[in-house]
């Protein structure tokens, strides 16, 4: 099947960033009430960079390989830039299949492009990017516009 | 299922049907002289299982939560049956109410309904049966467990969505307060106050889910032609199975009774290392409907310490050659996520 490619499977076992960290500015827990899956996720900024993403996530392999592939492409980046990765990243996700994603925009993210065409698990690689941009707001950073032009 | 048909109140769903009883204890007019089974307040308890559905838990925390009656539960023990070594001191002379699964919707134990029944009627509390998983799946006669109400739903009896059954023991349907209050419910009406109908019309106001109800009469209708005692038998043995199969899988763990006795046909189970999702993924890829997630019994789940199960659930439907069709489609998760299985 095309969901499990070696890349999702390398992520969920081998997660990076994983754990939790300081300092943080945003903390934020999410869970996905349907399968009781969890996630506390930590962002550290400094000014409009953020410096460490740190989280610690129970769920299935789509959702920590999401977690994982979020700490890799948006650590180190403006918050600028990460947030046009996760709007790209939801945007190819919820798009039933039509979206196969960028990988310039979004690095390995590109390996959960199968996860659209099964709408149960959507929001189990959502859940990450949901929490990243709770994190961040509750920083009292502001969140970038969406621009996906 | 061993009621009379005035006593069986015609709800939307289960979880209606366990509210409506909830809803009787301590909401009637202060001060107004009440059934004294129906009252809670401090120092009262209401006992629970650990393996309850949220339907049968939440409601009871509700009524707790407003009365000011305390919540207790029996605990589960390795395998899933209901640890009854410290029954006697959790059902005491302060517990009004014991509300109770006939089977767990996740580890497929069948609770010894008559035991509890007794051990409750020694202390005067009154008993709440969630019939749920026994009505489809095993003969039921709910006056003859001696319960004083039992829930279950058409949805899982081959019948339509959209509609539940209360069945209670007529006396006590009569002490109880209406829930939904409205049309069709009625005795008299003034412009200040009402009186209400007798039960069961005094629980079902509105407008009635009529075609809901006509099609869980051809679903019970279906499942009497077939035999109650068949369809069990032919789950059992889908049952036993199964978990011969996984027992030869030890990668594998069964979250639930093991050995094929007082249990009902829900097999849920958890491959180390391997997250229930991707389990359910794995096997609806080969074409087996199975469910993942916390079956909407959480506490359970965190008894075992997991987020969650892969569950199956065998029916009147499914074949012998259908268990080897699940069995084969899980030693593709081992293979497909990586693990070391001897």
């Amino acid at each position: 099947m095309d969901l499990y490619q070696e890349l999702i499977l390398d992520h969920s076992k081998r997660p990076h960033g994983r754990g939790l960290r300081e300092p943080f500015e945003g903390e934020a827990h999410h869970v996905n009430p349907t399968c009781g899956d969890e996630i506390t996720l930590r962002v550290h900024l400094d000014g409009q960079t953020v410096q460490d993403v740190s989280y610690d996530a129970t769920g299935c392999s789509i959702s920590v390989a999401s977690a994982s592939i979020l700490a890799e492409e948006v650590t180190g980046h403006c918050l600028a830039e990460a947030f046009r990765t996760q709007s790209a990243m939801k945007a190819m996700l919820t798009s039933r299949g039509q979206d196969e994603g960028d990988p310039e925009v979004i690095g390995d993210g590109v390996a959960l492009s199968g996860v659209s065409r099964y709408p149960a698990r959507v929001k189990c690689a959502l859940l990450p990017w949901m929490a990243f941009t709770d994190a961040v707001a509750r920083s009292g950073a502001a969140i970038p516009a969406n621009d996906r032009s | 299922m061993g009621g009379r048909a005035d006593e069986v109140v015609f709800t939307k769903n289960a979880t209606e049907s366990l509210n409506l009883v909830a809803y009787a204890f301590s909401n009637d007019v202060a001060g107004q002289a009440k059934d004294p089974r129906l009252t809670l307040g401090p120092g009262d308890e209401v006992l629970v299982t650990e393996m309850e559905h949220h339907a049968n838990l939440i409601p009871w925390q509700e009524v707790c939560r407003r009365t000011g009656a305390t919540l207790r539960w029996v605990p589960v023990t390795d395998d899933a049956r209901l640890d009854l070594s410290g029954l006697d001191g959790l059902l005491t002379e302060r517990t009004k109410v014991f509300a109770f699964t006939h089977v767990s919707n996740v580890a497929g134990t069948v609770n010894p309904v008559r035991r509890l029944v007794e051990a409750a009627r020694s202390v005067g509390a009154v008993t709440v049966l969630d019939a749920c998983q026994s009505a489809p799946h095993l003969p039921l006669d709910v006056a003859g467990l001696g319960v004083d109400w039992a829930a279950f739903s058409g949805h899982k009896m081959y019948g339509p969505t959209g509609i539940g059954v209360l069945w209670g023991r007529e006396e006590l349907l009569a002490a109880m307060p209406p829930f939904i209050t409205g049309g069709s419910m009625i005795e008299t009406v003034y412009i200040d106050h009402s009186t209400y109908a007798a039960p069961p019309q005094r629980f079902e106001a509105g407008s009635p889910n009529s075609a809901q109800a006509v099609g869980l009469g051809a679903a019970i209708d279906f499942l009497d032609g077939l035999g109650m005692d068949r369809v069990a038998a032919h789950e059992h043995a889908l049952t036993g199975a199964l978990l011969d199969g996984l027992a030869e899988r030890p990668w594998v763990k069964v979250i639930g009774p093991t050995e094929n006795v007082e249990r009902g046909s829900a097999v849920s189970f958890v491959v180390d290392g391997v997250h229930a999702h991707d389990v359910g993924q794995v096997l609806d890829d080969e074409g087996v409907a199975v469910r993942v997630g916390h079956h909407c019994a959480w506490p359970l789940h965190r008894r075992f310490g997991i987020a969650a199960t892969t569950r199956a659930t065998f029916a009147a439907y499914n074949e012998p050659e259908e268990v080897d069709v699940l069995l084969r489609a899980l030693d593709r998760v081992p293979r497909i996520f990586g693990l070391e299985v001897a």
